[in-house]
């Protein structure tokens, strides 16, 4: 088998070392990545004549067989196949530490190949922070169990008990008479495991052997470098928005202008006489250009005549009136509080009442390059290229979307622009999916910067009221939350009747989903509390930019800013420390949970002040004379077991309102740490994802458009905003650190959580002024900073 | 559609495509480079960054016509193989985190220490300020860059003199 040009390193392992027929239908070797060598479009037309898939069919993969999820190659090489894609955090990494050492195989002799559809078992993809708390249990179950088998296979060849022979880096040895050894790869050469293992579903797979304790494994627990990093740092990665398929056509969408829009006319003599012009593709209100070149169909998409009906009412409010329609919205049916003890009489007896009301806008997830998918519609299949977290899903939702029997449908998961959650990956796919279909040739589609911005999935705004009751002893002893999410008709993942082209083609769900509204994540005990999460929705819910979806942590971040600020505006009323009024809340409390979240919150907390320098006073503090206030905040939160504390340092320039986080510090505690060096950086880029969306992130919109279309109009973090130290502290505050089964729980998504009350709080402390709407913009921070006269 | 002649990585090419062709395109799709990525067609965010004449371009808003000179772009950094200092330092540091933006990452902070070997964090921050990256891999990228500007003031003639001396 010869060596495809410019494949992915890790598939062209897959292709050229022994696969003994386990690929016979991944027909991924007319694929090509890197294009034509060089030689140019000549050569690129003359291998368009070329299959580029099998004839399938792509059945899914049996969870219950060892061979699913372990390849043992004869050089005493393995490659492990997980349903799991990493979008940039390196569980790719740390699955191969965790399955390497249940394996008994050295680390560097291991690969690992995730989320394609055809080669690798169905466990849905990525997202929610599971990829080590949930996921990576079956693996190292598989793996475990695997190990036991070699060592009985070996114990047969040998003529040893098992119990007489040692494993290490998959060599089998008789202990009592080392020379006597026998490899992995000899055990199995020619042979597959043929092991079926038990259990009713992927999370529940399991063999007889038992996993390793923490105490015995080698590289789990350990810093190692991502695999996955050379390749992006020298250009050999290739990445889904780089295939190249034989035969490919270029595709653009031209998106209706307007929310709600109605297509009235296609002009298409405005581009057929266009260079390298295909075809108008258009259905319902769906409109795409195709090209035989990529800039052929951008200038086709930006050139054709299009007309289009208004809406007859407004889709939605202007930015600027969101919070204002937001309050008075008739929530969705069915919300019900969450209470504890007597609010009601807590704010009776009251010594001191405060009430405060926080504004989130929508966040978009503005990925950073536009969605795209290449599909292949050949020999009766479609396959997809996706970077998209959730290839599974986006498997079942392409078959139903283009009336496919599942198995005739397969997605190759590929590297992208950061997936941190359901994005427009999604709907990119089923558009190349479409128009592959129609056209009945390899389809690449690319959303523009403008589109990607403007009708990406958005994190849902929040508007949430608070009141606080303090005793006569500063003590918060009542507590009220009443957020509001702007959340109605929230988008699943991968669904084929809402994706975005299924909407612009008229299918409309029955009932649209109904959202969320998350209550606060934490462990103060507040004797008497009443909560609530209400959904509202705007006027339009189809066919809308406007649309919501997850994006890490899907509330999170919301709901954490409203509570963390307050929690800090109770401290400043009862003239209280800020940490010590938080830690006094949590040791107010008696009960911890099985993961010991409440000890664990006492941890992080005294490790962040403990790393920051933290100082006991109240807030604000002294305010400085010149131009530069210098501030901190702290706030605190978990998101399932991972608990999280972060410390700001801010400088906020009084003359221009702008806020500079100088020191950021984060503790974090994720139980047990598989990799530590990929965790500090997850957790920093998450910390900075934190920082820009309290003093960046904002969608703006107009009552018939979304304005924000580009970097300038929705801006991220930039260098300058860098912090000039950032500290991660990775704590375990299990009461016993070192126990032999410490769990891993999540990570990626639980440090942003609490940074945009970090920030705020830091501000407050470094100007007295309580700023209750983010992002913190200069020229927002400046109108509270005049008008409160500072 | 004319004749364009374009000198890439040290290889030199003519190619048949309307000239006001990105240089992004006829990059990735005819010449199969594919360091240089699309981000946002606007010039706004640095994934499509090259090298010409010294200094980092965004090809993404480039024609290729109008490229005189020879582009460099992240696969020629490495011509024999041996990792450019700044790509060993994004290694040591674990920079990226999708890693889709560290073409222009790398490619814009190469320009600069061609240019000024010693940056300040100042100058750093300013320099790499339009350079993007949605994973908010900034303060790795930061950390990556003075490592790497460590190991070229090592390897330089005049560094090998000091230590003599």
């Amino acid at each position: 088998m010869s060596v495809s040009h410019g494949i992915p390193k890790q598939i062209e392992e897959l292709l050229v070392t022994n696969r003994r027929g386990f690929l016979r239908n991944a027909g991924l070797l007319a694929v090509s990545f890197g294009i034509y060598g060089g030689a140019g479009l000549a050569e690129a037309n003359a291998q368009s004549t070329a299959s580029a898939q099998g004839p399938g069919p792509y059945p899914d993969l049996d969870f219950r067989q060892i061979d699913s999820w372990i390849v043992i190659h004869e050089n005493n090489s393995a490659t492990f196949y997980v349903g799991k894609t990493d979008p940039g955090q390196g569980t790719g990494t740390g699955f191969r530490q965790l399955m390497s050492d249940e394996l008994d195989i050295a680390f560097d002799r291991t690969t690992c190949i995730m989320g394609s559809t055809d080669i690798t078992v169905d466990q849905v993809g990525s997202g929610g922070s599971t990829a080590m708390e949930r996921d990576s249990w079956p693996m190292r179950r598989v793996a475990a169990e695997a190990r036991r088998v070699l060592l009985q296979m070996a114990s047969t060849r040998l003529g040893v008990p098992a119990d007489r022979l040692a494993v290490n880096d998959a060599v089998i040895t008789v202990k009592a008479d080392p020379a006597k050894h026998v490899t992995y790869g000899e055990l199995l050469t020619g042979k597959k495991f043929n092991v079926t293992l038990n259990g009713n579903n992927v999370n529940s797979v399991t063999g007889q052997a038992k996993t390793k304790s923490i105490p015995e494994l080698k590289y789990a627990g350990h810093a190692a470098h991502r695999d996955d990093i050379p390749g992006k740092v020298d250009g050999s990665t290739k990445w889904a928005a780089d295939v190249k398929l034989p035969g490919m056509v270029h595709a653009r969408n031209v998106k209706p202008p307007y929310a709600c829009a109605k297509l009235t006319g296609i002009d298409e003599s405005s581009v057929k006489n266009l260079p390298g012009f295909i075809k108008v593709m258009s259905k319902g209100n769906y409109v795409a250009v195709v090209c035989e070149r990529e800039e052929q169909a951008i200038r086709a998409a930006r050139q054709l005549k299009t007309t289009w009906e208004k809406p007859s009412t407004a889709p939605f409010p202007a930015s600027e009136d969101l919070f204002k329609y937001m309050r008075a919205a008739t929530p969705v049916p069915g919300a019900t509080p969450t209470v504890a003890g007597g609010p009601g009489a807590a704010f009776a007896g009251a010594a001191k009442t405060i009430e405060a009301e926080y504004e989130i806008p929508f966040q978009g997830h503005t990925a950073f390059a536009g969605a795209h998918a290449t599909a292949d519609p050949s020999n009766g299949q479609m396959t997809i290229y996706s970077n998209d977290m959730k290839s599974y899903g986006m498997r079942r939702g392409v078959a139903t979307f283009l009336g496919m029997p599942n198995d005739r449908v397969r997605v190759t998961y590929m590297q992208g622009p950061q997936g941190f959650g359901r994005t427009a990956a999604e709907d990119a796919a089923c558009e190349a999916a479409w128009i592959a279909s129609e056209l009945g040739r390899p389809v690449r589609m690319q959303w523009m910067r403008d589109e990607e911005t403007a009708w990406d999935t958005k994190s849902p705004a929040f508007l949430v009221k608070m009141r606080g009751a303090l005793d006569a002893q500063g003590r918060l002893v009542g507590y009220e939350y009443n957020a509001r999410s702007c959340d109605y008709n929230h988008l699943g993942y991968n669904e084929p009747d809402t994706v975005l082209i299924a909407q612009l083609m008229g299918q409309r769900r029955a009932r649209p989903a109904a959202g969320s509204a998350a209550l606060p994540s934490d462990m103060y005990a507040i004797p008497n509390r009443r909560m609530i999460g209400e959904v509202v929705g705007l006027p339009a819910v189809w066919e809308t930019p406007l649309r919501t979806g997850n994006l890490r942590d899907p509330n999170g971040p919301q709901s954490a800013f409203a509570s963390e600020s307050f929690i800090d505006e109770a401290a400043a009323a009862a003239k209280a420390d800020a940490l010590e009024f938080r830690v006094n809340m949590i040791k107010a409390g008696t009960n911890d949970d099985n993961g010991f979240r409440r000890a664990r919150s006492l941890a992080v907390l005294e490790a962040a002040a403990k790393k920051y320098g933290w100082q006991p006073r109240p807030s604000p503090g002294p305010r400085g004379t010149g131009k530069i206030l210098t501030g901190r905040g702290i706030a605190y939160s978990f998101r399932g077991q991972t608990v999280v504390a972060e410390i700001a340092e801010v400088e906020v320039n009084r003359e221009t309102g702008h806020v500079w986080a100088k020191r950021l510090v984060c503790a974090h505690d994720c139980g047990f740490v598989v990799n530590p060096e990929s965790l500090r950086t997850t957790v920093e880029c998450g910390t900075l994802h934190g920082l820009s969306r309290a003093i960046h992130e904002e969608v703006r919109f107009d009552t018939e458009k979304v304005t924000s279309v580009d970097w300038v109009s929705h801006p991220t973090l930039r260098h300058a905003d860098v912090p000039e130290q950032i500290d991660i502290v990775l704590v375990n505050g299990d009461p016993n650190p070192n126990r032999p089964d410490l769990p891993p729980y999540g990570a990626g998504e639980a440090s942003l959580k609490p940074m945009l009350a970090a920030i705020g709080n830091a501000i407050h402390d470094a100007t007295g002024v309580r700023i209750r709407r983010v992002p913190f913009r200069d020229d927002r921070v400046l109108a509270a900073l005049k008008a409160a006269g500072v | 559609m004319s004749k364009i002649d374009l000198k890439v990585n040290g290889h030199a090419h003519t190619l048949d495509i309307e000239p006001s062709t990105p240089l992004l395109y006829v990059l990735r799709n005819d010449l199969g480079l594919q360091g240089p990525k699309f981000g946002c067609g606007l010039g706004q965010c640095g994934a499509c960054t090259v090298i010409v004449n010294g200094a980092a371009v965004r090809s993404c808003i480039l024609p290729a016509s109008s490229v005189k000179a020879e582009v460099t772009t992240l696969e020629g950094l490495a011509p024999n193989g041996r990792l450019h200092p700044l790509q060993q330092a994004w290694i040591d540091e674990q920079v990226p985190q999708c890693g889709f933006c560290q073409n222009g990452q790398i490619m814009t902070a190469k320009a600069m220490l061609d240019k000024n070997p010693h940056p300040t964090d100042a100058q750093i921050r300013e320099t790499m300020n339009g350079t993007l990256c949605r994973c908010m891999s900034y303060y790795r990228v930061q950390t990556a860059i003075k490592r790497a500007a460590r190991t070229l003031a090592d390897q330089s003639p005049a560094s090998q003199k000091e230590v003599v001396a």
